[in-house]
């Protein structure tokens, strides 16, 4: 994996994750077809951004998923499992084989994570508004300790419509948490409709800024992007940093892609059999 | 609140929590506290002043309180989050459902100034629905201590146990009960005042006033075995059947009676034991008044006790 890489070469970097990325969406879309439900739109518009943490950027280790000093990442849109699990088993954290279990009667792999069934879910979410503030007080802890593991924490862009998050971005802002990292899938699109049509988040980065925050912008599917902006926020620093990541709901499925009818549909036969067509073109570009 | 400032004889169980924390504190670096402002109401100033770095205030924001709990339990810390029972049980219940929980996370929630002790507030600062909703929740150690020496050992038996738990810390004054020298265990209750007339079975301020009905009645000739179920969940079902045995069983809390201690007893009682009950407690909302005249109110006083025992006597006894 990313030992076998030169750290200092992006390009070799980059072109790791654009396989996972592919590899995952590959096996996310299998999942959700095989099990009949799922959430596709939001799996496949955060691919990417679990793609470099898990495949580049995060100190874990899968035999150890408890070890103190780990990095940690909470996933606080917990729907996504599609793409959190696809991850987790690619990194080692349960065989791989296991994906095919999802959403059964009694798969360790429920529609939402579960910390008690399985390694590396580091809190148990789904409702949203949750993950944050658990994530900011993980940070916190660090903090006391003067630890130097980093905090990961994936947020949709609607689950910023819950006033819980702004609780944790303020309290977070005003303890200028510097090992804490925040990124928003801004796909801008929730369940049924987009943000800005619901209850309009802009202006983003005006708002993190304003609680304290550094904040950075990106293609959330350009992983060179995403690798530079991680590695940004690996260098010392005395603020929160808020990653906006500029996705697509859909991503890599053309047919897809920016469609709120995909928050929760499951690709027919044909659909899939597209799917894979396009991703495995995709793959041997 | 003057009119719950204690006097001769009677403490505030806040004064026991917090000499215990601090005392645990000193000696585990992973004890913190989290506070929503509520540093004066937990009477946590002298654990700030002692331990700085290890008192988090995030402000007035419970459901942030509870989930940042649940992150510093996942960074190793013992987080005591610390509010008043009522903002912190309402407010932050789904927080407390799934960051705490449904996660198992090593959190120790204490509903401070439980009841009815801002009986002058109101509803909305009266915290007589925590212990019917939270004993809903799996996996959610409840715990109502009865008086100082208990609050201090529950506190460290929470520490001890790696779970999440809810420790309801009443300012309500009360004495310091007279019992068998025998450690608190988690979900092991104790008898106070022996009996086979009756049972009383009460948690947290009624537990004192359950020991004086139970001398009224013996005065009477009536026996009563005085039960303090400080662990309301989970529940001991080996002194529900004590209790069950005596058959006739009162309870008394200061709280919900359905629902709460007493919808937990009758449960138990329903399936395994069926018994005539009275239960004591509050019926809903509450007027303002201090919080003895809201006891009074309702029969939770020793006398009103008494009261609630000669009648399910009478109903044992088929009258």
């Amino acid at each position: 994996m990313t030992d076998k890489l030169n750290r200092n070469n992006m390009e070799q970097r980059a072109a790791h994750i654009r396989e996972r990325a592919g590899w995952m969406r590959q096996r996310l879309l299998g999942m959700i077809v095989a099990a009949g439900q799922g959430h596709p739109g939001g799996d496949l518009s955060a691919t990417d951004i679990l793609a470099s943490l898990y495949f580049d950027v995060l100190r874990i280790d899968p035999a150890a998923p408890d070890a103190p000093g780990r990095d940690r990442f909470v996933m606080s849109k917990g729907h996504c499992t599609g793409a959190l699990y696809s991850a987790l088993a690619g990194r080692g954290f349960f065989p791989e084989a296991e994906l095919d279990t999802y959403l059964r009667p009694g798969s360790r792999l429920n529609g939402h994570p579960n910390r008690i069934y399985l390694p590396g879910v580091e809190t148990n979410t789904g409702p949203l508004g949750h993950g944050f503030p658990v994530g900011v007080g993980i940070a916190i802890a660090g903090q006391i300790d003067g630890a130097d593991f980093r905090t990961f924490v994936l947020t949709g862009d609607g689950e910023l419509q819950e006033g819980s998050m702004w609780e944790a971005a303020m309290l977070a802002g005003h303890r200028k948490l510097g090992r804490l990292t925040v990124i928003v899938d801004r796909n801008r699109l929730q369940q049924g409709a987009r943000t800005e049509d619901t209850n309009a988040l802009e202006p983003l980065a005006d708002k993190w800024r304003a609680f304290g925050w550094k904040v950075a912008e990106m293609d959330g599917h350009d992983h060179a992007a995403l690798l530079q902006a991680f590695d940004a926020a690996a260098a010392p620093r005395d603020v929160p940093l808020c990653i906006i990541a500029h996705t697509f709901k859909g991503h890599g499925v053309s047919y897809m892609r920016d469609q709120a009818g995909w928050h929760h549909g499951v690709p027919n036969a044909e659909q899939y059999a597209a799917a894979l067509a396009e991703l495995e073109a995709e793959a041997g570009r | 609140m003057s009119g719950t400032a204690p006097s001769e004889g009677m403490f505030d169980c806040r004064n026991a929590y917090v000499a215990t924390l601090e005392e645990l504190a000193a000696d585990d670096p992973r004890i913190v506290a989290v506070v929503n402002d509520s540093v004066g109401s937990s009477k946590l100033g002298k654990f700030r002043d002692r331990f700085p770095e290890r008192l988090v205030n995030v402000g007035i924001a419970e459901q942030n309180m509870v989930g940042v709990g649940a992150g510093l339990a996942n960074g190793g810390k013992v987080p005591f989050v610390s509010g008043a029972g009522c903002f912190l049980t309402a407010r932050a219940m789904e927080q407390i459902k799934v960051d705490c929980a449904y996660s198992q996370a090593n959190v120790k929630l204490c509903g401070i100034s439980s009841g009815v002790a801002y009986g002058e507030l109101g509803a909305t600062h009266h915290s007589i629905e925590d212990v019917a909703w939270l004993r809903a929740i799996d996996k959610l150690t409840v715990i109502v201590p009865a008086d100082p020496w208990q609050t201090g050992q529950a506190i460290r038996a929470a520490v001890a146990h790696d779970g999440p738990v809810y420790l309801r810390i009443s300012r309500m004054p009360v004495p310091e009960l007279v019992r068998p020298d025998a450690p608190f265990r988690i979900g092991v209750a104790e008898t106070l005042h022996d009996g086979g007339d009756l049972a009383i079975v009460a948690s947290g301020t009624l537990v004192h006033r359950a020991v004086a009905a139970a001398e009224l009645l013996a005065a009477d000739g009536i026996g009563a075995r005085v039960i303090n179920m400080a662990t309301v969940s989970p529940i001991d079902e080996a002194a529900l059947a004590q209790a069950a045995a005596t058959g006739a069983i009162v309870t008394a809390e200061e709280g919900l009676a359905h629902g709460g201690l007493g919808g937990a007893v009758a449960e138990w009682c329903a399936r395994h034991a069926p018994v005539p009950m009275r239960m004591l407690g509050f019926p809903g909302f509450l007027p303002t008044g201090s919080a003895e005249w809201l006891m009074e109110q309702h029969g939770l006083t020793a006398t009103g006790i008494v009261a609630a025992a000669r009648e399910v006597l009478q109903s044992k006894r088929g009258g």
